[in-house]
């Protein structure tokens, strides 16, 4: 930490915050789980609009400090009428803002200033499953490509090593990479 | 029967231990349920070599005076040294002796025994790490047709089915195995999480040489940011060889081995695995090169004259590992995921939320209860045959001091026997 004061790094993340957290929430495994909620609508279509407010953590309920509101919808390729983004490119929003999260804080754990921190994704599909053509081919991507081009006060190595530990600790990468039970109930 | 320490398991650790009480003169018995090496003798492979080298096994008062330093000892001959050492001691080893329950009592502990019951003013736990195998609980969801093999019930590869092998797991043991596996035609599936890769030679040394003398094995477990992160690292991915063979993914991809992902689930009569492979690859790379760049700094501050500075090729992934396998063509699967400690006898409140013992630096939380031969208890180097000694040391010191807190009125003053530690090494 000695060299984090020094050099007066300013990532913006709160690390001290982060680290307290951690060390308190291994005294208190419960409050460690955490609920993440999206209540979602159909618009008409292929478009619907999903809400984030509430959420539970540390215990409790918690709020956002204000409501998020995300359309999502399809092309006009795929004749619809392309009020949002698509659902998959959601899914890369969600992997984009978890690894530059991770790369941040883990820049600010270990004093390296970043600059600029620019990632570019891109989810490869063959739509033959979608659309039923072809059992074999899955639904889903077939693979994940980010590339971050990351601007910093660090070695080559200190910089991959960002990214690589970003990876590791991150939920989204996790839940891309591995399976997760999903159920899925109706009234 | 009454004694003021038991010590729990006759191998390296335990034997360091009674060694150290036995110099400070400190009456104590070591309870071993098999033999002494018992571990050493019945749960390991037949090929099996210490990733140490000889001169590298270093008891207190026991060191390696043979010729050949640099080798590494097969099983038979790591028995015949834990044996030699425990004669050389005159270890009061009580073997066949299984304990089945450790309870506080008045003055210490009551230790119960498939062989009579034991009072002690102090209790020794050198039981071991590796007592129960950690596997996912999906393990337990393998279809009948495959075989599903512990590491420490593997011995050699003509004991598995001929046909497609999963080896989990890619620390020192799932890389050996799956090199050996895969040489004897059994095609080998490795599923790799965090591991750590490391070459057996460099720059014209042993690894562990440098390691050693570079003082990187000496860490200490209150000199860490990350404690429980330190002593949960995998073990490094090495062979016990002269020939400075490495048996890293590059190696093993070299002869046929598979690669795929951590094994994430069983569906459907498929194993999952993780996409995480070039990551874990990257991660284990990085992490290789930061410990070179802290030998080659610390060679270069020594003045050091050693060959020059070596870098390792990046471990190759496929494009796109594969993020499942058809079990129908796989006839066994072989768990190298690890072990924990067995402490089911324990009757006391020393354990955490996991199952772990909570212990600062082997000094357990209870009045003289101490733990030794846990991966990172007092050092890096505790999880080695090397490392007992100074943990051994260190802890008997702490054992002594409770032993003279806590006797009762006018305690017959014990003759320090510091004697004994001058005393010439016995040579192997």
């Amino acid at each position: 930490m000695t060299a984090v004061a020094e050099k007066q790094v300013k990532n913006g993340v709160n690390v001290e915050a982060l680290l307290g957290a951690r060390e308190a929430l291994s005294k208190a495994p419960e409050a460690a789980k955490f609920n993440w909620k999206a209540t979602s609508k159909w618009v008409g279509g292929t478009h619907t609009r999903t809400n984030m407010k509430s959420f539970f953590g540390l215990g409790q309920d918690q709020s956002h400090k204000s409501e998020f509101s995300f359309d999502t919808d399809h092309p006009e390729i795929f004749a619809s009428e392309d009020k949002g983004a698509t659902p998959v490119e959601m899914v890369l929003t969600g992997l984009a803002g978890c690894l530059t999260a991770g790369v941040a804080a883990v820049a600010q754990l270990r004093g390296i200033q970043l600059r600029s921190v620019k990632a570019t994704l891109e989810g490869s599909m063959d739509i033959q499953g979608i659309l039923g053509i072809d059992s074999d081919v899955r639904n889903g991507f077939d693979g994940v490509k980010v590339h971050f081009d990351i601007d910093a006060d660090g070695t080559r190595e200190e910089i991959a090593a960002l990214v690589a530990q970003s990876q590791k600790r991150s939920a989204v990468y996790d839940i891309l990479t591995n399976p997760t039970n999903v159920s899925v109930t109706v009234n | 029967m009454r004694t003021d320490v038991i010590v729990i398991g006759a191998g390296h650790a335990g034997l360091a231990m009674s060694r150290h009480l036995a110099a400070r003169s400190i009456d104590h018995v070591v309870l071993e349920r098999g033999e002494v090496a018992n571990s050493w003798k019945t749960e390991r492979w037949d090929s099996l070599r210490l990733l140490t080298p000889n001169w590298q096994s270093r008891l207190p008062g026991y060191e390696y005076r043979g010729d050949d330093p640099e080798g590494f000892r097969t099983m038979p001959e790591t028995i015949a040294f834990l044996e030699g050492y425990a004669r050389a001691i005159a270890a009061p080893v009580r073997t066949r002796t299984t304990v089945t329950s450790v309870r506080r009592a008045e003055d210490g502990y009551a230790v119960s025994t498939d062989r009579g019951a034991w009072r002690a003013r102090a209790v020794v736990l050198a039981s071991g790490a590796c007592n129960l195998p950690s596997v996912p609980p999906f393990a337990a969801a393998l279809p009948d047709s495959v075989a599903s093999v512990y590491s420490k019930d593997y011995r050699n590869p003509a004991q598995l089915a001929e046909g497609g092998v999963l080896v989990v797991g890619a620390s020192a043991t799932g890389v050996q195995l799956a090199e050996e596996i895969q040489r004897s035609g059994r095609p080998v599936t490795l599923a790799v999480g965090e591991h750590i890769r490391m070459p057996r030679r460099y720059r014209g040394r042993d690894i562990q040489w440098w390691m050693d003398t570079a003082g990187i094995l000496e860490l200490r477990h209150d000199e860490v940011d990350d404690l429980g992160r330190a002593r949960n690292v995998p073990s490094l991915q090495l062979t016990g060889n002269t020939e400075g063979r490495t048996t890293d993914l590059n190696a093993l991809t070299a002869i046929g081995v598979r690669l795929v992902g951590r094994l994430a689930g069983l569906r459907e009569g498929k194993a999952l695995f993780s996409g995480s492979l070039a990551n874990q690859a990257a991660l284990s790379d990085l992490k290789m090169n930061r410990l070179l760049d802290a030998i080659d700094a610390w060679a270069s501050a020594q003045g050091l004259d050693a060959p020059p500075r070596e870098r390792f090729a990046p471990t190759r992934i496929e494009a796109l590992p594969a993020l499942s396998l058809d079990l129908r063509g796989i006839r066994t699967v072989l768990w190298a995921t690890g072990y924990r400690p067995d402490y089911s006898w324990l009757e006391l409140p020393v354990l955490d939320r996991k199952g772990r013992i909570r212990h600062a630096g082997g000094v357990a939380d209870a009045p003289g209860l101490y733990v030794l031969g846990l991966p990172f208890l007092r050092r890096r180097k505790s999880a080695l045959i090397d490392g007992a000694g100074d943990d051994a040391r260190a802890l008997s010191a702490r054992l002594a001091a409770h032993l003279d807190a806590t006797a009762k009125a006018a305690p017959i003053p014990r003759i320090a026997r510091a004697a004994d530690f001058a005393s010439p090494a016995i040579s192997f």
